[in-house]
């Protein structure tokens, strides 16, 4: 008797899909209650919005000169071909900015006493670069080097606008290589030792790209600021797409281009952070 | 080499200190070619920091290590040579996650011996056959159980082809169902005339397998001899505690 009461007790459960259970249910239940509570209290926000903005006093002269349609309509082409001139600043800077970032993080992790002033150096660059702001830097070095009265190519924006930027977020990248390398544990570098490895090469083949890989979205972070940054060139030159919408602003006496250069660096920007959120999410999950 | 009673490895008077902790007080030890010792003791009695100063991980404070009859304790001798020669397998398994099983095994080899992969290749099926893991060799860490883990580590090391291993509790991290086919892993390593210490809790296994036993209390070797005396017969009063707590 308490044999086929076990059995009849257990039979519900491998039958779950076709009655669920109490608890089944139950979260079922309270899914859609949290649901339709989120649904009606984002829409009353948004009617609100819609509904009272209106009646502030300004509103009809903010709409014209940030939200006109026709300005929009005209300038937007030309911002999207401005912005191809910060993909391209960037898609310079990026790949040096990751090398010698990760070169500075190395200095600072080298332990032969012959190579002090290498971890020297990396301590103070970081420190260094980390401490000024980004558009400072980009002041000095590219109004600086060009007043060295360089001949025709070396007195480019480009180049010395570029330089300040990689200087700036190669210190930020070092130290979250640095922060990488440093979260793996003591026992992998004794466990590569142990097989009679060199450091260099436990640091080469066992520490980097474990280290590289944990700090992925860190450093997707970074590059994502570094994307908006190259806006900050367009002080000392290029014109790319924050100055271009400047130039527009003047044409039409109107500031709706700025509104359409934020969109376009939205557009680029919103995909990446969740990308990144997504990387990050994935790897708090591996650990646990 | 062949000499099965000449002296492999050697300890006098080794020192360690960890700060204010004293962990090992004056060891000596010899073990034979082709012996298997076990280093018996509670948590904290130095056993493992006794084998990671063997394997040169940590660097002793004073007294010798003889391998060969050369001390390779001496301060300024290279380390990197003598960890080719003497294999460690630590308690956490330690494999690099990022590496399939095989790559684990391989690396050393190919980076401080200059092996190629072509070369490697057949040596390396073999020790994953002989070790009952054939069908895992292309398995990440994580993909694989912790007996399964501890035993590529083990495979990991004597691809360096070492002629000594050292095992760091290496069944303590494992599922008791998974112990058995570590050590069923150590028997064949004993049988095939390996050189062996072993820091370990399985008083079982050390009493049928090894060649000498000794109890460790408070970084010294309290107590030494055959596994039969030691554990039958102890002498003293810490190790007769200390088995009746654990047996």
């Amino acid at each position: 008797m308490a044999d086929t009461g076990l059995r009849s007790g257990a039979s519900p459960a491998a039958t779950t899909r076709a009655t669920p259970t109490r608890r089944a249910a139950y979260e079922a239940r309270m899914k859609r209650r949290s649901v339709t509570i989120a649904v009606t209290s984002t829409l009353a926000v948004l009617v609100a919005f819609v509904l009272l903005v209106p009646f502030a006093p300004g509103w009809e002269a903010v709409q014209r000169s940030f939200f006109n349609g026709q300005v929009f309509a005209r300038t937007f082409p030309g911002l999207l071909n401005a912005f191809l001139q910060n993909v391209m600043i960037f898609a310079w800077c990026a790949p040096i900015i990751a090398i010698l970032g990760l070169a500075i993080a190395l200095c600072r992790d080298v332990r032969a006493p012959i190579l002090f002033p290498l971890r020297m150096f990396g301590a103070l660059y970081t420190d260094v670069f980390r401490g000024v702001p980004v558009i400072l830097v980009i002041y000095l070095i590219g109004f600086g080097v060009p007043g060295l009265g360089l001949p025709r190519p070396w007195n480019s924006p480009y180049i010395w606008g570029s330089l300040a930027l990689v200087l700036v977020y190669a210190a930020y990248v070092a130290e979250v290589f640095r922060s990488g390398i440093e979260s793996i544990h003591e026992s992998q570098r004794a466990a590569a030792a142990s097989l009679g490895l060199s450091d260099q090469d436990a640091m080469r083949f066992v520490v980097l790209p474990q280290a590289i890989r944990n700090v992925m979205p860190a450093n997707m972070n970074l590059f994502i600021a570094l994307q908006k940054d190259v806006a900050l060139l367009s002080f000392i030159g290029p014109v790319e797409i924050f100055r271009q919408a400047g130039v527009y602003k003047s044409l039409f006496a109107n500031f709706t281009p700025y509104v359409g250069a934020a969109l376009i660096f939205l557009a680029i920007t919103i995909p990446a952070t969740r990308y990144a959120d997504y990387l990050l999410h994935r790897q708090t999950r591996r650990r646990t | 080499m062949t000499a099965q009673s000449g002296v492999k490895l050697s300890l006098r008077g080794v020192e360690k200190s960890f700060g204010q902790n004293h962990v090992c007080r004056g060891i000596d030890l010899d073990v034979a070619d082709g012996e298997m010792v076990c280093l018996i003791g509670a948590s904290g009695s130095g056993k493992s920091t006794l084998l990671r100063c063997i394997n040169l991980l940590e660097p002793i404070d004073d007294g010798a290590i003889f391998l060969d009859g050369i001390d390779i304790a001496e301060p300024g001798y290279d380390p990197q040579p003598v960890r080719e020669r003497i294999g460690i397998v630590f308690q956490s398994y330690n494999l690099f996650p990022h590496m399939t099983a095989e790559e684990n095994v391989m690396l050393a080899p190919m980076r401080v011996r200059g092996r190629s992969k072509a070369e490697l290749a057949e040596p390396v099926v073999a020790l994953f056959e002989r070790f009952g893991l054939p069908e895992h060799r292309y398995h990440y860490p994580d993909q694989l159980s912790g007996g399964q883990q501890q035993r590529v580590a083990i495979i990991r090391a004597l691809a360096m082809e070492p002629e000594i291993m050292l095992f760091d509790e290496i069944t303590s991290a494992l599922d008791p169902e998974l112990v058995g086919e570590v050590l069923d892993v150590l028997r064949q390593l004993h049988r095939d005339g390996m050189t062996m210490i072993l820091a370990t809790h399985e008083m079982g296994f050390a009493r049928e397998l090894a060649n000498k036993v000794c109890f460790l209390d408070a970084g010294r070797i309290l107590e030494e001899g055959a596994p039969d005396d030691v554990f039958s017969a102890p002498q003293q009063e810490r190790t007769k505690a200390f088995l009746s707590r654990v047996l």
